[in-house]
């Protein structure tokens, strides 16, 4: 590899030609100040479009100055990070990007985590000059169920568009018309809701300012807490343990499972239960039907369509629905965690506890921003009353949970309720990319073998590589296994299955990068790639400590389906733990 | 921005497909393939650029975003006679602004609009190379020279049905 000699504020550094002087300078210990810029390194996504400006630097012999992120470095290079002339520039041109910025700071939802805000604070910015002439944009708010696009406080720096085109080839943003008339927009300036925007919320993850970000439920949430007539039940998903306690300034991957509980008690919900549970339920209704394929299958059963695909995350079922209508055959029935706890929530529990559906609240917690939309669903609705009546990220339960005065680092660990609490290590481990097909195996391996499963880690199926594959032996059937995380690899995977390039028995596919626990709900992660790695780690910590890790070992599942659903894959359950999917590249027609 | 709906015949499908099929369906190519379906079509409405975000495997937003971008690219028809009023240095200074706003207020649309009845629109364009002839107008592909606000009304009138 040729290197490359330059000096850096006076302090002398060699790296591979090829390298930015951004990348440079971080190796003596010099941080030069990005906005647009975003380096997801795992990922593969390194986003610079030099088109902000705020990273210039001074390159002697140079006339111009260099934005330091996407200049390369060249021999004998000599480059000034930090002088009169650079922070002038660096300074107006951060003026300018505020000139036509709402000052509305102080009841913005990015407030404190805003990386605009933070800039202006590093700069020590005190006035905006030439802020009476600068033109105010008025573009429309656009609110749909999950995603809200204030474009007024929009700085082009186009990272949504990358996440959204490169990394999930979902193809919803692009940047539109020039100049200050120019914005990030779904095509023909479209509602978000119309597009086909899958609201995975990996642009709301990435977005810098308040222009992109989560509706908000928290309000009506304690509104309900309030009112004596309801009672408000909560489930939690799994990836929301292994991420919460970094709001509260934990470091990343540390297990808060009994702090989480202990909080939501206090903040007034009457049951608080587990998404886990939900989950092993998942697996006992999915697993069933991956088996009930694959013995078709292996009996010359031309009828049946394998692979079978995952149908637990709600930004993948939106993809397929808008992006692979001639594969809808294809993913389980099985409804997801989130939707199967509220169908049995109000029935089963309803019934258990003499309370009216109506005056029931069911909420959940997500790393998701998709499972806003999911829960609005028609078809989880009964008499237009939802299953889950909303859902709520893990930044708004962290928010929640600073607003009622609670000192959480001092809280007690405490228990889920039963009887919807109760779960499993297979259904911890639906948080991490790989888990719910590791979880579907653990099952599906003692139905279909009728053998006891003695290890139950499959280090096969985990890691962070975008497309991963095994084969499992179902005692001397080689089941082939895909697994997918970010919607981007899922695309690869699905196209070479519609080619006949490749073939497998069960796909697992998560939207997010690392799944859920890289939700878009999830704490800001800034693309830290360690975070997602330390989270997945809790997740699997969480698993191996369980006394039960299978599914169909659950105990209240047993009884649930005693008492309640008969047997998996019934009429029962397929009115209540089943759905069906829709053609929604319809929607791609401009009306 | 006006929204105009447009039902695409096959022929038309056919026609915008055989031009991405010139391009070899490169994703790359998607500004030349929109000049050519511009010149074939004479706009690009929102259905057409489907079909050339399917052909070359580009998401519609992408699309979207570089016909807005050139202001070369329009996603209104223009009239039966399009009027393209130069604005270049010459034309300007010797008072193009001036007509270009007689012929906004007596048609009553915007530059880049079309009138409801199809039959005018309004351009702007940079110097046709008669700047002796300045301000110029041109109206179809006939060319007035020395424009004034007052002669407006007259160059309409030919064009009366």
């Amino acid at each position: 590899m040729e290197m490359v000699k330059l000096t850096i504020d006076n302090k002398q550094v060699e790296v591979p030609r090829g390298t930015t002087i951004y990348k440079a300078a971080k190796l003596v210990g010099v941080e030069i100040p990005v906005l647009c810029y975003m380096d997801l390194k795992d990922l593969n996504i390194e986003h610079k479009p030099g088109g902000c400006r705020v990273c210039v630097v001074e390159v002697e012999g140079r006339r111009n100055l260099a934005p330091s992120c996407s200049t390369e470095v060249t021999e004998g290079m000599v480059v000034k990070t930090h002088s009169i002339r650079v922070l002038n520039a660096r300074r107006t041109v951060l003026e300018l990007l505020l000139s036509d910025h709402p000052k509305e700071c102080l009841t913005c939802a990015k407030s404190g985590n805003c990386d605009l805000q933070n800039m202006a604070i590093k700069m020590g910015i005190r006035e905006i000059h030439n802020e009476d002439i600068a033109e105010m944009s008025t573009y429309r708010m656009d609110t749909s169920p999950a995603i809200i696009r204030d474009l007024n406080k929009c700085i082009m720096c186009r990272r949504c568009e990358t996440m959204c085109n490169d990394f999930q080839t979902v193809g919803a943003l692009s940047a539109i018309n020039r100049g200050f008339m120019s914005v990030v927009a779904p095509a023909f300036e479209m509602d978000l809701e119309d597009s086909v925007c899958t609201y995975c919320g990996q642009c709301v993850a990435v977005c810098p300012t308040g222009a992109l970000t989560e509706v908000d439920h928290t309000r009506q949430l304690i509104r309900d807490l309030a009112n004596p007539s309801k009672t408000v039940i909560v489930q939690t998903a799994p990836a929301v343990r292994a991420a919460l306690g970094e709001m509260f300034d934990l470091p990343a991957g540390t297990l808060v499972t009994g702090k989480m509980v202990a909080a939501l008690r206090r903040l007034g919900f009457k049951y608080v239960f587990d998404t886990d549970f939900s989950a092993d339920l998942t697996i006992m209704e999915e697993g069933t039907e991956l088996l009930d394929r694959l013995s078709r299958h292996l009996s010359g059963d031309k009828n049946v369509k394998l692979p079978i695909l995952t149908s637990c995350c709600p930004g993948w079922v939106n993809f397929f629905e808008s992006q692979f209508i001639d594969m809808l055959e294809i993913p389980s029935t099985a409804r997801s965690p989130q939707q199967m706890f509220g169908s049995i929530a109000k029935t089963y529990f309803a019934d258990k506890i003499s309370v009216k559906r109506k005056d029931l609240v069911v909420v959940s917690i997500m790393p998701c921003l998709a499972k806003k939309y999911e829960c609005t669903r028609d078809e989880f609705k009964v008499d237009g009353n939802p299953d889950v009546d909303y859902s709520v990220s893990t930044r708004e339960l962290a928010h929640l949970i600073k607003q009622a005065n609670i000192e959480f680092h001092s809280l007690p660990e405490e228990e889920f309720d039963n009887p919807l609490g109760e779960s499993t290590g297979a259904g911890v481990i639906f948080g991490a990319t790989g888990g719910v097909i590791e979880a579907a195996v653990r099952t599906a391996y003692e139905l279909f073998t009728k053998k006891k499963l003695e290890k139950v880690d499959f280090m096969e199926l985990r890691g962070m590589d975008g497309i991963r594959e095994a084969t499992i032996d179902f005692n001397g059937l080689p089941v082939k296994i895909g697994i997918a995380h970010g919607l981007g690899n899922a695309r690869k995977l699905l196209e070479d299955i519609r080619s006949g390039k490749s073939s497998y028995h069960a796909i697992e596919i998560m939207a997010c990068p690392g799944g859920c626990i890289g939700g878009g709900g999830q704490p800001l992660h800034h693309g830290n790639i360690e975070i997602l790695k330390q989270r997945t780690a809790a997740i699997y910590r969480e698993d191996a400590s369980k006394p039960i890790r299978k599914s169909h070992e659950n105990p209240y599942i047993v009884k649930l389906y005693e008492e309640f659903l008969g047997k998996p894959m019934s009429e029962k359950s397929h009115k209540l733990l089943h759905t069906h999917y829709v053609d929604k590249s319809k929607k791609i027609i401009y009306i | 921005m006006s929204r105009i709906k447009v039902e695409l015949k096959k022929k038309d499908v056919d026609t915008i497909r055989e031009i991405c099929k010139s391009f070899d369906n490169q994703p790359g190519e998607l500004i030349n393939v929109l000049h050519k379906t511009q010149h074939t079509f004479g706009y690009l409405p929102a259905e057409v650029q489907e079909v050339v975000a399917k052909e070359l495997s580009v998401p519609v937003a992408k699309v979207y975003g570089v016909v807005t971008f050139y202001s070369f690219f329009s996603m209104i028809p223009k009239g039966k006679h399009p009027i393209s009023i130069c604005t270049g240095t010459a034309c300007y200074v010797r008072g193009a602004e001036n007509v270009l706003a007689e012929f906004k207020k007596t048609l009553k649309i915007e530059v880049g609009e079309t009138t409801a009845d199809g039959k005018f629109s309004i351009s702007c364009l940079r110097c046709v190379g008669a700047c002796g002839l300045a301000p110029v107008v041109m109206v179809g592909e006939k060319t007035y020279g020395r424009v004034s606000p007052e002669m407006v009304k007259d160059i309409l009138k030919e064009y009366d049905e």
